[in-house]
């Protein structure tokens, strides 16, 4: 399956990835080759076949319902690009 | 010293023929000497290194030493290091000074052995050559012309040019086997969950492994046992009791069943390196072993399997960085969008930006079900191959790479070339076994890999193959002209 430069462009929208112009022709291409490699699965008879998610179809465990984690927002907070009284700044979203 | 393995180090630093802190100032010294060839390490940890060894050497004197007190190794820079930054060699994480150690970085603390640094790998472990770090393309010691593999490429390369005995690697699809292989040195895939994955950087959570990468078999069972374990702040951690890997490495190997896979022996693998994986497999033999033919008919799903799997569970991962909590923020955003989009346009490198785009198509609506689903169904077939092999031997070899290592720059302008790379190692992952790669000969003066796979949590079994091939054979004993002192 080919795919179109446009197409490129509205997944690293949903991906948050900002490509410039003259990234977008080579990144199509080689998204491209990918996903034609890629596309040998469809040759494959699944029929019938349970698709695995986990290597071992392991399930998730549950634990208690207990606080275990000690507070560490100021360890947290002191990598943060932007904090202010405690809060992680962002440029202003509401108007 | 710089030679030795971890177990002689260990009867050396008991005998008290150095200290760890000797042994410490030496490596550190080599690594300022002779890393600029290689580009193995991104940070090294002189204050942190040289105050954990006199910890250790005071334990060890007050007779509290256990295995690996006092041994220096590296970690990979995907393991979070409490105050040791930790960038996943990608710019994204260049200023990330992780407020956590790893489990296994912990595990390995309490154990009393010396962080030397964190290696250089392929940006956020995408990579099979070690190129798309960066922090710049290590290179490998046996030819500073050619890569040392990836993605675990900078731990690979530290072994083997004696700047550390041994580090800790990540496999995802082969990360820790093939550099181990292109290095010529010996490293283990644990089964899928053995090792916990806390403070691992994650990039595909259903494949992702911590393991060893040392000089011998002998040494990845003393990592192991000092790395693996249940962790309860890992979900996917494996309730499986750790057992005593060194006290199985001397059983005889007579009876022993090894599978030997056609598929694996096929078009695409150099003629040279097959006839190194042909004569190890005589030396099993020599050793009491009885080859089987199996067959792993899937062996062609598991690339593009993979290369759907990963890139999904990638793109999911790495949405985390956002310029927000950690990590890099790009310069005056605009708004909320631009802050987004404009940080992860910077701070990712090209092929990490393609298998996010990758795995965003693949999940999107409208394509979930022909790859993302179809892939998962692929992944069980190739499981089932490995299952059925396995009711008829306890081991399965073959090469761990197509070929030896390859020049820098010879693959890195072609994704699909590069993913080729790891042909024989993906399905291993994709069914949560583990796998091993041992030195087994050189190709023009370059290390070629045997790889070795077992049944889940067959660890025991594949260390014990692992040591008793490497007493029969000295390829695990080579090592390349580095220069330096001691």
């Amino acid at each position: 399956m080919s795919i179109e430069q446009d197409e490129i462009e509205k997944i690293a929208e949903l991906a948050r990835i900002r490509v410039s112009d003259e990234q977008v022709g080579e990144l199509t291409r080689r998204i491209g080759d990918i996903l034609a490699m890629v596309d040998q699965l469809q040759a494959a008879d699944t029929e019938g076949v349970a698709p695995m998610a986990h290597p071992l179809d392991a399930t998730q465990r549950l634990r208690a319902d207990a606080v275990t984690e000690e507070n560490r927002r100021e360890a947290f907070q002191a990598i943060a690009p932007a904090v202010e009284n405690g809060l992680y700044l962002v440029p202003k979203v509401i108007e | 010293m710089h030679e030795l393995t971890v177990a002689q180090l260990a009867k050396g630093l008991s005998d008290k023929t150095f200290s760890s802190a000797e042994l410490t100032r030496a490596l550190l010294g080599r690594i300022r000497e002779l890393d600029g060839q290689y580009n193995s390490f991104i940070s090294v940890d002189e204050a942190g290194a040289s105050a954990a060894a006199e910890q250790a050497d005071a334990r060890l004197a007050r007779g509290e030493g256990a295995a690996l007190t006092g041994i220096p190794l590296a970690h990979k820079d995907i393991f979070c290091t409490d105050g040791l930054r930790t960038s996943c060699a990608s710019k994204m994480l260049d200023n990330f000074v992780p407020p956590y150690d790893a489990t296994v970085v912990r595990k390995f603390r309490e154990a009393g052995a010396v962080v030397l640094g964190k290696t250089n790998m392929d940006e956020f472990a995408m990579g099979s050559s070690n190129e798309t770090s960066f922090y710049g393309a290590v290179r490998n010691p046996w030819d500073t012309d050619r890569v040392p593999g990836g993605s675990s490429g900078g731990s690979a390369a530290a072994v083997a040019a004696g700047l550390a005995p041994a580090a800790t690697g990540t496999d995802t699809g082969g990360s820790i086997r093939q550099p181990a292989a292109l290095c010529g040195i010996t490293g283990l895939k644990p089964t899928y969950g053995r090792v916990s994955r806390l403070g691992m950087i994650a990039f595909a959570s259903s494949l992702d492994q911590g393991g060893p990468m040392a000089r011998s078999a002998e040494d990845c069972a003393l990592l192991l046992e000092a790395m693996a374990g249940h962790d309860p702040l890992d979900s996917t951690s494996a309730d499986v009791p750790v057992e005593n890997y060194s006290a199985a490495l001397g059983d005889s190997l007579a009876g022993l069943r090894i599978g030997v896979p056609a598929e694996y022996f096929g078009e695409g693998l150099d003629a040279a390196t097959g006839e190194c994986i042909r004569a190890a497999l005589r030396e099993y033999e020599a050793l009491g072993a009885t080859l089987v033919e199996v067959n792993l008919p899937n062996t062609g799903l598991s690339i593009p399997a993979y290369y759907v799997i990963a890139p999904a569970e990638a793109s999911t991962n790495l949405s985390r960085y956002d310029g927000v909590r950690y990590g890099y923020r790009c310069e005056d955003p605009e708004d909320l969008h631009d802050l987004y989009t404009r940080t992860r346009g910077e701070g990712f490198g090209e092929e990490v930006k393609r298998r996010i785009l990758v795995g965003t198509y693949a999940l999107s609506a409208g394509y979930y079900d022909a790859y993302y689903n179809k892939a998962q169904q692929a992944r069980r077939l190739i499981a089932q191959d490995f299952a059925a092999a396995f009711e008829k031997v306890d081991l399965i070899a073959g090469p761990t790479a197509p070929g030896p290592a390859f020049r820098l720059g010879e693959k890195s302008d072609d994704p699909v070339a590069m993913y080729l790379e790891d042909v024989y190692t993906l399905a291993v992952n994709l069914a949560g076994l583990p796998g091993m790669s041992l030195p087994a000969g050189f190709v023009d003066g370059m290390p070629v890999g045997l790889q070795l796979v077992g049944r889940h949590f067959g660890e025991a079994k594949l260390l014990n193959a692992g040591h008793q091939f490497q007493l029969a054979t000295d390829w695990h004993q080579r090592r390349p002209q580095t220069g330096g002192a001691n």
